[in-house]
């Protein structure tokens, strides 16, 4: 019987020819990513060595990633403490890939990790961290942990317990119309699935609508992966992910392409057409309440957040950039932007999109989770209602639970803080 | 085991445990701002008798969104048991490391004040007199549960083998 990528990777992993569907692995992991909750790994890893005569040391230092963005620069006397305390293991235990809050090095982790080349295909790449599904887009089989999980990766190498899972075939075929980004995809395909559809399961993204897709795209497919419940959003490598290795994280050693086998068994098949979508949004408070943006345009918005590891990238800021260059945002609306990375940051001042930005009236954060997840910048008043590129509505995301959350592209966004209401910015594309 | 609170599909790790506590870690620390956003909610767990065990019962997919371990320990430092229709796969595989006790119960029907009996294979509601079968977990993912949790277990698998 043929494999599916994930079997294949979790095969290579376990020093096996075949895994079936269902068997309990423990793959070796490739890559272990942490952020700031590092601070909590390091307090569960002292546990499991407690009383122990063995060395407190991790098994590899080179494969575990920290990176600095949930809070940042630090909110608060506590965060800034655990922050302290991360960067004092990462020196005594000799952590290189460690991104401290830093103009030329730091970032949000689903952004640091593809364009530094820490992931590669047919890898096994654990992170804490739900959108960890973002790396499947190089061909990793990629997925969230909670701490404990990552103590015990820290300690044995590998993550014990892990089910093969089944996968659902996505086939995305026909064209990408004009207006319509991965983000609509992936909304489209959410509300399709439901949150809940595929939960235990992957989603594997083919198509030739894939095949014509950048990384930065294909990032964000596999980035809201976990917003249908699935443990990972996988897309087989192909010359696009050799292009991105090589020219944008500069990645020089082997790459290995690994693909699913013809007569690999899929739990289900979903094909989309895609010429005909329109822009998609996500409507409070789930992501699988998804509509066309004809539904709900006109609606008042009062901030608009453009970043997030889902659309914060430069792609992202360049579809931004084209439609409130010249223009005002709204004297009603707020709008914040924040780039994924420092080097997404750089390159945008380089190409001149943050100065338009400032110009017309948004505000340009430094990198890192932001808003997104309502711990500190821009939380919502009661009874606000934001628009926004990330990945999550849910009720109380943006730190407030009297507040409203709508989710959709970057295009979708700029077109929305230009006139303070849900706007489809084809509106804009075509004067 | 008694019934304290009933909730209904997508409960969500913001809902048990809100973004703007994500600062505080430590399992001792999180119980106090379980379901935050619930503030009735919040005042049961914080003020009720934590010494035997009570439940929760939810509906579809709880524990849907972050990775956030707070929203397990939370939880476990409640003594709570969760029941529910089904959950999200992060979240589940934390309450397995860290000895937060669910059910998977696709039909279960309750109410608030019912007292419900755990068996092997089934979760019967002592007040109505109606029996569900649950789902367990397969034998072969049982070895942290029975280990007492992944600390336990990584303990004794680094003993072997480092020995």
């Amino acid at each position: 019987m043929g494999q599916t990528l994930v079997q294949k990777i979790l095969a290579k992993a376990t020093g096996q020819n075949y895994v079936e569907i269902g068997d309990v692995v423990e793959p070796q992991v490739s890559l272990a990513m942490s952020h700031e909750n590092a601070a909590l790994v390091i307090n569960q890893f002292k546990q499991i060595f407690e009383g122990l005569d063995f060395p407190l040391k991790v098994w590899d230092p080179t494969k575990i990633a920290i990176i600095f963005d949930h809070r940042v620069p630090a909110e608060s006397r506590k965060t800034a403490t655990n922050q302290k305390l991360v960067r004092a293991f990462v020196a005594e235990q000799g952590i290189e890939k460690f991104h401290d809050i830093r103009g030329d090095q730091g970032g949000i982790c689903h952004q640091i990790l593809p364009e530094n080349g820490y992931v590669l295909p047919g890898s096994v790449v654990v992170g804490t961290d739900s959108h960890t599904t973002t790396h499947g887009a190089l061909g990793a089989f990629a997925f969230g942990i909670g701490a404990t999980e990552m103590a015990s990766v820290w300690a044995l190498g590998r993550v014990l317990n892990v089910e093969v899972p089944e996968t659902i075939k996505v086939v995305f075929k026909g064209k990408l119309p004009k207006g319509v980004y991965a983000k609509d995809l992936i909304l489209h395909l959410i509300g399709k699935l439901t949150n809940q559809g595929a939960n235990f399961k992957v989603l594997e993204y083919t198509g030739e609508v894939i095949e014509n897709m950048d990384t930065s795209g294909r990032l964000v497919l596999s980035n809201m992966a976990v917003e249908a419940g699935a443990t990972a959003g996988i897309i087989a490598p192909d010359k696009e992910t050799i292009r991105y290795l090589r020219e944008v994280a500069n990645y020089q050693g082997e790459i290995e392409l690994i693909a699913a086998d013809p007569d690999a068994k899929y739990c289900d098949v979903i094909e989309i057409d895609t010429s005909n979508l329109e822009p998609q949004v996500a409507a409070p408070h789930h992501v699988d309440n998804v509509k066309n943006i004809s539904e709900v345009e006109g609606l008042e918005v009062h901030q608009v957040v453009i970043g997030s590891c889902t659309n914060g990238r430069i792609d992202d800021l360049k579809e931004a950039y084209e439609i409130i260059k010249g223009k005002k945002v709204a004297k009603t609306t707020r709008m914040l932007v924040f780039p994924a990375s420092y080097r997404i940051y750089n390159e945008a001042l380089e190409k001149g999109y943050i100065a338009e930005f400032v110009k017309a009236g948004a505000v340009v954060m430094n990198p890192g989770c932001g808003p997104c997840l309502g711990i500190h910048q821009g939380a919502l008043g009661d009874g606000e209602r934001a628009f926004s590129t990330t990945n999550r509505n849910f009720k109380g995301r943006m730190g407030n639970p009297e507040s409203e959350v709508f989710l959709g592209s970057p295009a979708a966004a700029a077109a929305t803080a230009i006139y303070g209401r849900i706007t489809d910015p084809r509106k804009l594309m075509e004067e | 085991m008694k019934v304290i609170y009933k909730l209904g599909n997508d409960i969500s790790t913001d809902h048990i445990y809100p973004g703007r506590y994500m600062a505080t870690v430590l399992p001792t620390e999180t119980p106090q701002y379980a379901f935050a956003d619930i503030p009735e909610l919040n005042k049961l767990l914080n003020e009720g008798d934590k010494s035997e065990p009570r439940v929760i019962v939810a509906g579809n997919n709880f524990g849907t969104g972050s990775s956030r371990e707070q929203a397990v320990s939370t939880l476990v430092g409640h003594n709570l048991i969760i029941v529910a229709r089904n959950f999200a796969r992060i979240f589940f595989q934390n309450s397995i490391n860290l000895g937060l006790k669910t059910v998977t119960c696709p039909d279960i029907e309750a109410e608030v004040g019912d007292d419900l009996e755990l068996g092997e294979d089934y979760l019967l509601n002592k007040t109505t007199g109606k029996k569900f079968s649950i789902i367990a977990i397969p034998p072969a993912r049982r070895a942290i549960v029975e280990a007492g949790g992944l600390i336990a277990y990584t303990r004794k698998l680094l003993v072997e083998e480092r020995s």
